[in-house]
């Protein structure tokens, strides 16, 4: 899935940069070509450029320069409400003054579909959200989430083959967020379309997406499947983004078989593996996930390095326990151990050693 | 330090001079509130007897309040308030009627209350058939009369008041007063009414009907003015013919702004202005305001005014002091509507007649407009 | 343990709870409707006590004209009060036209009259009945002067018969009180005391009620609004006639056993009043003018007696009052419903121009960025800051047949320089200067209704299919129209009470109700008539509004988010 070629590509950016004022490069230098029926997130710190990316295939911003192409046509010229494009706002943009029937009927009403017809299909939409008694009702008697659902419902019921949506989640709670998140890919799959959509929120991104590309500064820092960005970052700002991840800087000491020995600034030697690195002496951010961090001597590796640590900070987390520590001059290294019976409560002031697996540390750039 | 102590030493001086001055003339006010038009007419005053009144009264002030045009209503209204706070109000004589009919001008008695004429001829006698009401002490006499574009009229200017109704001689518009009175009186003497008969056909229905019919012929080509100084900027832009309005203001365009507009003096309306004392004044107050009006409706005074503007004098007595304009240097007497050259065949406002009839056939006048 | 403790208290509060079945408790045990009551109370007392000030400034300023008005429209006190012994006469009158009132009630207007000209209340009347008559205001004016020539026929008799009626200190001893007397001719006027207020002798009402019910009135009149001393006074003529009346009527046995100061005298009037020349008060005031010896004034103060009267609001929709009730006025002198009719018309007109003018810049000024925006909505508000009747006056200059505009299209050809628009004095002129003035209040609540609309709403239309005209006017224009609204209302309403534009610029067919009100209020005084005008507009604009609530809905009327 990693590698579409661009012949059976349904979405394609190629080459594609967005300025706004003519100074500053919103997007810059944009490539990207997603299959047909891919859940695709964009993934980003505000001002990254995802949502620029967004309304540029929707058609309500141009691409200043670049080539943006749907089903093999390029749509650079073809006006929004040409383009078929479903699509989900985080406000949703429920037409308040028409009720929840009305504003379903429209995509269709402007496709001049008979009056039968629309009110069959959306009755059809509306059950498929869940929202079938509430046709008659206006957009301000709804709460959020059922909002949320209609204006899923308006973006689908004309059928469209791609689907925007724009952070929709993002003003709900977290438990809302949560089913909503399981109802949109379950749709998305169950309908088999496609769909791009735009978060800042990382967990959103990794439960929902066949595939995540995390943007910042303009650029795709990565494009890859959940499982592989979460354990593969290929450089420091995914594994920053991704998750929770602790760093430790150094410099790499030697390079061999896959390993690399990395000489920390506060002191002491680590094996890490070299993903940004290629020869020795080059600066480096050792990534190493809490999870994977061991101090308990009978679980690590043999011969595995270990570091020196002290215990700042003990929080019972309930399936997990968070503990902070000093190590190697920093004092935000983090630690997550499961609550199992035989699991250790670490205490503030404890002075203990820790290890991981040398596989599990990837060395990246600076 | 310093500056407080010259401010309490000039009090103590001012408050001397007060003591020193009741003594002189009795408990009078010392500050007046005067009502006029605004415009050249209150300067006139200003010039001819408000600052020589106040050289001659230190520490009097007196403050102006252009509000004339809605006088009465005004003090009709402070008098229902139980605050009338003007001393003196200029208006002219049909206000000054409904003034006293209502009880709101204070009614006076010339002879007492007004100077005698230098030769000795009584107040009364000198401003004769002008006292057209108890409570109205005459300062000028004006006329509403008409001004026509010299450009714009032929070789031949009108001359007569009917070549106002006379479309075919003198095309384009005309601007007439949004009023029936001065109107309706000329549209009857154009209609072959008899100058002496006007009033009594203008009191019947048929009379009335007959005017508003005349008028009808020009109805198309009339701009309605509403405001003296609508008629000489008309005429000014060229935007009508002819137009009637006040003669000062008609003197201004002529001989101030130079434009191309002469006089039609025929059949002009004598009208009056003058002071009216509000009822209910204070006795501190009323005591100036009589000192003062003695002083600034005597002979000398009132012909003073006729340099400033072309309104004539209301005491007979005045008349043959008129002189020339203070800033123009033009003699003033040819410009006076009481000029004999322009007296020629005059009206004079029918203040009893308008009274009764002004709200009957202004109701049919303003439904005529309106068709 | 102390856990444990309070789950038991809390379940044990909950177990009350459920069985008491009366109303909930506060802690104390009152109600807690009570409770809450008071508590709410206590606030909103604070609160009424913060804006009292502004809510007794508002009653004041805007109820309290409103409230004026509408009882002027209505008041008619002045008839009664000024001739109240005419008034009740007159009831007995049949009001039949061609008839005339009998004797009583033209002896009762000589009394009325008299007294009302020595206050100078009789011409206020004559202004007031010219409202209503043609020639009332002349009428009265003479009957004032008339009155005095009236009552000394008798004056002159009693005069003729003894020097002793002459005199006002004769006429004090006789009816004053000796008591009064006394004081009286003790009383300096320079003193600065007041004069001791006039006291009747006992008993003398009886002999002498007439005389004695008018010299009340006089001595009034004499101390309080004179301020003369009474003692000295020579009575009124109408005295001398009351007099007579008592010497000859009911009273003449009574007045034959009278032993008081003057008896002799009296004595003396009595026997030769029998003989004196009466006054015929009919004839009397015939020959003052021949108008009260017809029917049509005794008509109109029939009419107008009562304290209050519909006749403002008859006249306001061109009706009056007649013999047979009310009618409709003559033809040519129906004006007030051609000017409602045209006032809404043409507000209408102002409020659809300042729409279509309107809408575009507010569209413009919701959708720049702010800081353009901003300097773009001085301009908007730049009109505000000259004032009206400058901005009006441009108008003229722009619009006249030689001004600007006709320049223009002469100079460019589009009409002919001998068929120049007429754009001006007429309603055109009175629109489009009108229009200018009130569009910033049209764009204002536009602009703010506007602001609030997310531009995702119609991002969401277009990503729906919408072209970007349907999006407009199914998705935007409707969620505008809450400004519309709001502008319209507010242009409306201003335009209808307009009277300074339209009169400059209105000429004959451009001008509103309100020229007329304002005509009424300053020029012909009939505030009467003005406040029952402007009764029915503020009538037709609460309808209008009712009707705006029942059709559009008030909710749907916003001036900002």
């Amino acid at each position: 899935m990693a590698d579409t070629s661009a012949t059976n590509a349904f979405v394609e950016f190629e080459r594609v940069q967005k300025s706004y004022d003519g100074e500053n490069l919103v997007v810059k230098d944009l490539n990207l070509s997603m299959p047909k029926g891919e859940f695709l997130t964009m993934l980003g710190p505000s001002g990254s450029g995802k949502t620029t990316c967004l309304m540029m295939l929707a058609g309500f911003e141009t691409a200043t320069h670049g080539d943006i192409r749907l089903d093999g046509k390029s749509i650079n010229n073809i006006p929004p409400h040409k383009r078929g494009i479903g699509m989900v706002f985080q406000n949703y943009a429920l037409f308040p003054h028409m009720t929840v029937a009305e504003n379903l009927a429209f995509p269709l009403e402007v496709r001049k579909i008979g009056k039968s017809e629309r009110e069959k299909q959306v009755k059809i939409a509306l059950d498929r959200v869940q929202m079938g008694d509430f046709g008659g009702r206006r957009p301000a008697q709804l709460s959020g989430g059922q909002q949320q659902r209609v204006a899923l419902a308006r973006a689908l019921v004309f059928e469209p083959e791609l689907v925007l949506m724009d952070e929709p989640l993002g003003a709900l709670d977290k438990q809302l967020r949560e089913t909503l998140q399981f109802e949109i890919t379950h749709l998305a799959h169950e309908l088999g379309i496609t769909v791009v959509y735009v978060t800042h929120d990382q967990t959103e991104a990794l439960t929902m997406s066949d595939r995540v590309a995390v943007f910042e500064n303009g650029r795709i820092q990565q494009l890859a499947p959940p499982d592989l960005l979460y354990e593969e970052p290929e450089n420091s700002f995914v594994a920053q983004f991704i998750g929770e991840n602790n760093t430790l800087e150094g410099v790499v000491k030697e390079i061999k078989g896959g390993t690399c020995i990395v000489q920390l600034d506060g002191g002491g030697l680590i094996e890490a593996k070299p993903i940004n690195v290629t020869k020795a002496g080059e600066r480096t951010r050792v990534s190493i996930r809490p999870e994977r961090v061991e101090f308990n001597k009978d679980r690590m590796a043999e011969g595995a390095h270990t570091l020196k640590a002290e215990v700042l900070e003990f929080v019972y987390m309930g399936d997990i326990f968070r503990t902070r520590l000093r190590v190697a001059g920093t004092d935000n290294f983090i630690i997550k151990t499961r609550n199992a019976p035989d699991q250790v409560r670490l205490k503030p002031g404890q002075q203990i050693e820790i290890g991981w697996l040398a596989e599990d540390c990837r060395a990246l750039d600076a | 330090m310093k500056f407080t102590t010259t401010l309490l030493a000039s009090s103590a001086i001012v408050g001397a001079g007060t003591l020193a001055f009741a003594d002189a003339h009795g408990n009078m006010a010392k500050e007046m509130t005067l009502v006029s038009w605004g415009g050249a007419y209150q300067s006139s005053q200003d010039k001819a007897y408000v600052q020589p009144y106040l050289e001659m009264n230190e520490g009097v002030t007196a403050v102006w309040d252009e509000s004339s045009a809605e006088a009465v209503a005004k003090l009709r209204a402070m008098n229902e308030a139980g605050n009338i706070t003007w001393d003196l109000v200029d208006v002219v004589a049909a206000d000054a009627i409904r003034l006293c009919d209502e009880g709101l001008a204070m009614e006076i008695d010339a002879d007492e209350m007004l100077a005698a004429a230098p030769d000795g001829t009584s107040a009364s006698d000198d401003f004769g058939d002008l006292l057209v009401s108890d409570c109205f002490i005459p300062q000028i006499v004006y006329s509403t009369t008409f001004g026509y574009r010299t450009d714009m009229v032929g070789d031949t200017p009108p001359t007569k008041i009917c070549d106002v109704f006379d479309l075919e001689a003198y095309p384009g518009k005309r601007a007439l007063e949004k009023r029936p009175i001065n109107n309706m009186e000329w549209a009857l003497l154009c209609d072959g009414v008899a100058k002496d008969e006007v009033y009594d056909v203008l009191a019947t229905p048929e009379g009335q009907e007959k005017a508003l019919a005349k008028l009808d012929t020009i109805k198309d080509n009339v701009i309605w003015w509403s405001a003296g100084a609508d008629t000489p900027q008309l005429l000014a832009d060229g935007e009508v013919v002819m137009g009637s309005t006040y003669n000062g203001r008609l003197f201004s365009v002529i001989e101030e702004q130079k434009q191309p507009v002469a006089m039609l003096w025929d059949a002009q309306v004598f009208d009056l202005d003058g002071w009216i004392i509000p009822a209910g004044l204070s006795d501190e107050r009323l005591a100036r305001v009589k000192d003062f009006v003695k002083f600034a409706t005597d002979t000398q005074r009132l012909a003073d005014q006729s340099q400033y503007i072309s309104y004539g004098p209301a005491r007979l007595s005045s008349a043959p002091m008129v002189g020339k304009h203070a800033d123009l240097g033009i003699e003033m007497a040819p410009h006076m509507p009481t000029d004999p050259a322009n007296a020629e065949n005059t009206f004079l406002y029918n203040y009893e007649f308008w009274a009764d009839y002004r709200d009957d056939i202004d109701a049919k006048f303003q439904a005529w407009l309106a068709q | 343990m102390s856990d444990v403790n309070n789950a038991t208290t809390a379940l044990d509060a909950e177990r009350a709870e459920k069985e008491y079945s009366g109303p909930m408790l506060a802690a104390d045990g009152t109600p807690l409707k009570r409770s809450l009551n008071r508590a709410l109370r206590r606030q909103k007392l604070r609160a009424l006590l913060l804006i009292a000030p502004l809510l007794i400034f508002v009653l004041v300023t805007f109820i309290a004209p409103i409230a004026d008005m509408l009882f002027r429209s209505v008041e008619n006190e002045i008839v009664q009060d000024t001739l109240p012994r005419t008034t009740e006469a007159l009831e007995q009158w049949s009001g039949e036209d061609g008839t005339t009132p009998d004797a009583p009630v033209y002896k009762a207007l000589y009394q009325d009259i008299y007294i009302a000209q020595e206050r100078k209340l009789h011409t206020r009347l004559g202004s007031r009945l010219n409202y209503e008559l043609t020639g009332a205001s002349s009428l009265f004016r003479k009957s004032g002067r008339g009155v005095d020539d009236i009552g000394e026929v008798y004056q002159d008799q009693f005069e003729d018969l003894n020097e002793f009626w002459k005199k006002g200190e004769n006429w004090n001893e006789v009816l004053g009180s000796d008591a009064w007397l006394a004081q009286i001719k003790d009383w300096d006027k320079s003193a600065g005391t007041p004069q001791p207020a006039f006291e009747m002798r006992d008993g003398i009402a009886d002999i002498f009620p007439q005389t004695a019910g008018y010299y009340m009135i006089f001595a009034d009149f004499v101390q309080n609004e004179d301020e003369d001393n009474l003692y000295k006074e020579d009575p009124w003529p109408l005295i001398y006639s009351a007099f007579y009346d008592d010497l000859t009527g009911d009273t003449a046995s009574v007045i034959a056993s009278y032993s008081g100061p003057g008896a002799t005298e009296i004595a003396e009037a009595a026997a030769a009043a029998t003989g004196f020349e009466t006054v015929d008060y009919k004839e009397a005031f015939t020959k003052i003018d021949k108008d009260w010896g017809a029917s049509p004034i005794w008509g109109t103060i029939r009419a107008y007696s009562p304290r209050f009267t519909n006749g403002y609001f008859l006249n306001s929709i061109d009706m009056q009052k007649s013999a047979d009730g009310a009618e409709f006025r003559p033809e040519n002198e129906r004006i007030y419903g051609t000017l409602f009719l045209r006032t809404l018309f043409m507000s209408v007109c102002i409020t659809l121009s300042c729409i279509l003018l309107g809408y575009p810049v507010a569209w413009i000024l919701a959708n720049l960025p702010a800081r353009t925006a901003n300097l773009l909505m001085i301009l908007v508000l730049l009109p505000f800051w000259t004032s009206l009747l400058v901005r009006t006056s441009a108008w003229k200059v722009m619009l006249q047949q030689q001004g600007v505009v006709n320049d223009t299209l002469v100079w460019l050809g589009v009409v002919a320089d001998d068929s120049r628009l007429a754009l001006i004095n007429n309603q055109t002129g009175t629109i489009i200067a009108m229009t200018h003035i009130l569009l910033p209040f049209m764009i204002l609540p536009l602009y703010s209704v506007m602001k609030t609309v997310p531009p995702s709403y119609l991002r969401a239309a277009k990503s729906l299919g919408a072209t970007n005209w349907t999006a407009f006017w199914r998705v935007y224009f409707p969620q505008s129209v809450p400004g519309i609204g709001a502008g319209s209302i507010l242009v409306f309403i201003l335009s209808i009470g307009y009277y300074i534009t339209p009169e400059i610029v209105g000429g004959t067919t451009g001008t509103f109700i309100s020229n007329r009100i304002a005509y009424h209020i300053s020029s012909s005084l009939n505030w009467g008539l003005a406040a029952a005008l402007g009764a029915i507009l503020l009538a037709v604009v609460l309808g209008l509004y009712y009707a705006y609530d029942k059709i559009v809905g008030i909710d749907n009327v916003k001036l900002g988010g």
